[in-house]
């Protein structure tokens, strides 16, 4: 038996220390792979990292660098927010952690090598699919993501040459949440309120050319469905030049039902009544830019420098498109109305209509009911693209812990060593690496007055990273 | 523990970010001076509550509840921000923004009567506890909580995770 197990564990084996292990009958090192450095997979390391003092966490991440949505999706005026990057970085400096930039599960490994090589993977590989509006005209080259938008001032690899058309005075943006009024505020702040941040410098250039005018955020229900949050709402309405208008008929019925909300309903909505009432006090400069959100209407057709709309009535909450119709000029159509994951790896039992990985409580499923032991998934790729980061936390911080709990009650065989990923001969990008690529980024963006200036192309990140 | 570790490296990169931040909105609103003169918070990270009370006056005595019920009864002193002070304990709440008014992850509960003793929270705080899961009449930020005198005694409980977020399914009720 003993000899037997040997045999088994020692094959890939790297590290003495671990051999040692199987030969004293220690219990072998825990490795649990994580694939995606975003947030859910930085919080999930920190906690297996604290609760596990015998396991080794490796983040595998596709691109170069790490952070996910922090780096690419957080606005470049909200450096607030990226503050999480140095827990993270503390994370990943932790010496019982790996990271491998420049793998891509799917493509440089498979889900079944790293399963094979880890006693535990969870998946965390986020969301990086739009959902679409499936009208006709949908792929013209004037209706382009706000997913993509976002990627495109934000640096991500790939997406450079959007080369989003700003030629025109009117924008639409389809749906209401904070990505969409994050795209807004990008395309009416002054332009001297970005060049201090990490916007990339393309980007910079094309919104410095921009004549963009006039915003309209559309979306198929009223005012107390409103998805974006009042903190968002905030900031749009103290945008210097900008002139926020809403139509006073969206707002019909809703003052009577203001009392009866729930605080943070209530208060959003408190916000859009008061403004409405104020419009119009304030001096509208001539020149002045337009932030124009627009409820009950719903995408219809896309033509020719315009989109059209069906005017909707709610229905218990639910949006009912009438007869009527609403034309809004519209040069560039941006669709916001949320993420969904892609399915990377044929092995990943997928949920395609949802777009993410089956799941229950972060235990990936094998089929409709059992679980699939040893496969784990956090973020948005299990829970779908909804939350703040507190959300993100708390969930990966629980998935985590399912994973202790799987171990501690052996529904994880621990008990043979792995070896982890091999990386010999690999263009892999350490967190050394990364370091290098962090320190150029923020040399060239010092010498801007901007916190950094991204690198945007892979190859270059990995001549900066040395590999 | 980690958030023991946190603490100390990284914070010192992002001083200037944050001063940055708070000094822009300073410019053109002078409505929101007092605040961010009071704001003492995001320039210390920290360190000041590593400091041990330097007389008895000095002490505030604060009880933490995390999320399982167990308590931990914390010596503080005036001045503590309960963010860092939960750091120097032990203290699972998370601060990802590190103060800065960005997050929510150091949402707390005051218990009793104590919320009525705290400065009133700020337009921003209240705009960012709108969007924290289980929100609560007594919900406020840790990272805009510092100790007086006043506050002796006084109980901060953490709110539970987001249990149930993962089923398949299962659709979250709105809080």
């Amino acid at each position: 038996m003993g000899l037997n197990l040997l045999s088994i564990c020692r094959r890939g084996l790297h590290t003495s220390p671990a051999r040692l292990q199987v030969i004293q009958g220690v219990a072998p090192t825990k490795r649990i792979c994580i694939v995606g450095a975003g947030p859910a997979g930085f919080y999930a390391a920190q906690l297996l990292l604290k609760q596990l003092s015998d396991c080794v966490v490796d983040v595998v991440e596709k691109l170069p660098v790490p952070f996910g949505l922090v780096r690419f999706g957080v606005a470049p005026d909200h450096p607030e927010v990226k503050n999480v990057i140095n827990t993270f970085t503390k994370t990943a400096e932790h010496p019982r952690l790996r990271y491998f930039g420049n793998v891509s599960l799917g493509t440089d490994v498979s889900l079944k090598e790293l399963r094979e090589r880890y006693h535990a993977v969870l998946l965390t590989y986020g969301a990086d699919q739009d959902r679409e509006l499936e009208l006709e005209n949908e792929q013209q080259g004037n209706v382009i993501s706000a997913r993509k938008f976002v990627a495109w001032y934000n640096g991500l690899p790939g997406a450079e040459n959007l080369n989003p058309d700003l030629n025109g005075r009117d924008v639409t943006i389809v749906g209401q949440g904070n990505v969409a009024v994050d795209v807004a505020r990008m395309l009416l702040s002054p332009l001297d309120a970005l060049r201090v941040t990490d916007t990339t410098e393309y980007a910079l250039e094309a919104l410095s050319r921009s004549q963009v005018e006039r915003v309209h955020l559309v979306g198929r229900r009223g005012p107390l469905q409103a998805a974006f949050t009042i903190k968002e709402l905030r900031e749009m309405l103290k945008l210097p030049n900008v002139d926020t208008r809403w139509r006073t008929d969206d707002f019909s019925g809703v003052d009577s039902l203001v009392e009866k909300l729930q605080r943070p309903r209530k208060r959003l909505t408190e916000l859009m009544l008061k403004s409405l009432k104020e419009q119009g006090r304030a001096s509208g400069a001539a020149g002045s830019k337009q932030f124009l959100p627009i409820f009950l209407r719903a995408p219809k057709a896309i033509n020719l420098g315009e989109m059209e709309f069906s005017v909707t009535k709610l229905q218990e909450d639910y949006a009912v498109a009438t007869d009527n119709t609403e034309r809004l000029p519209s040069d560039l159509i941006l669709r916001s109305i949320g993420y969904k994951s892609s399915c990377v790896d044929s092995d990943i039992n997928f949920d395609t209509r949802r777009g993410r990985v089956h799941n229950t409580e972060g235990r990936v499923l094998k089929d409709t009911e059992k679980i699939d032991p040893g496969l784990y998934v956090a973020g948005w790729l299990g829970t779908g693209p909804t939350g703040v980061i507190l959300t993100t936390m708390s969930g990966a911080f629980a998935v985590a812990k399912s994973i202790c709990d799987d171990i501690a009650a052996n529904v994880l065989d621990t008990s043979c060593a792995k070896p982890g990923y091999d990386a010999a001969d690999k263009r892999v990008v350490t967190w050394d690496g990364w370091k290098r690529i962090d320190q150029f980024e923020s040399e060239a963006g010092k010498a801007k007055g901007k916190p950094r200036e991204k690198i945007v192309s892979i190859q270059e990140m990995l001549k900066v990273a040395g590999v | 523990m980690i958030c023991l570790l946190l603490r100390r490296s990284g914070v010192r990169n992002s001083c200037k970010l944050i001063s940055k931040q708070i000094a822009k909105p300073a410019l053109n609103t002078p409505a929101i001076n007092a605040h961010l003169l009071h704001t003492s918070i995001p320039r210390r990270h920290g360190e000041y509550e590593w400091q041990d009370p330097k007389s008895p006056e000095e002490i505030v005595n604060i009880t933490y509840v995390d999320k399982d019920g167990k308590r931990t009864k914390v010596q503080g002193k005036v001045g503590d921000n309960v963010l860092y002070l939960a750091h120097r304990h032990g203290i699972e709440m998370e601060g990802a923004c590190e103060a800065s008014l960005a997050c929510t992850t150091c949402h707390v509960y005051v218990h009793h009567d104590f919320l009525e003793k705290l400065n009133e929270a700020e337009e921003k705080e209240d705009d960012l506890l709108d969007m924290a899961p289980f929100l609560r009449e007594n919900s406020r930020l840790g990272c805009q909580i510092l100790l007086d005198k006043s506050m002796e005694g006084m109980e901060l409980e953490l709110p539970k995770a987001t249990r149930n977020f993962y089923v398949d399914g299962h659709k979250p009720k709105p809080h």
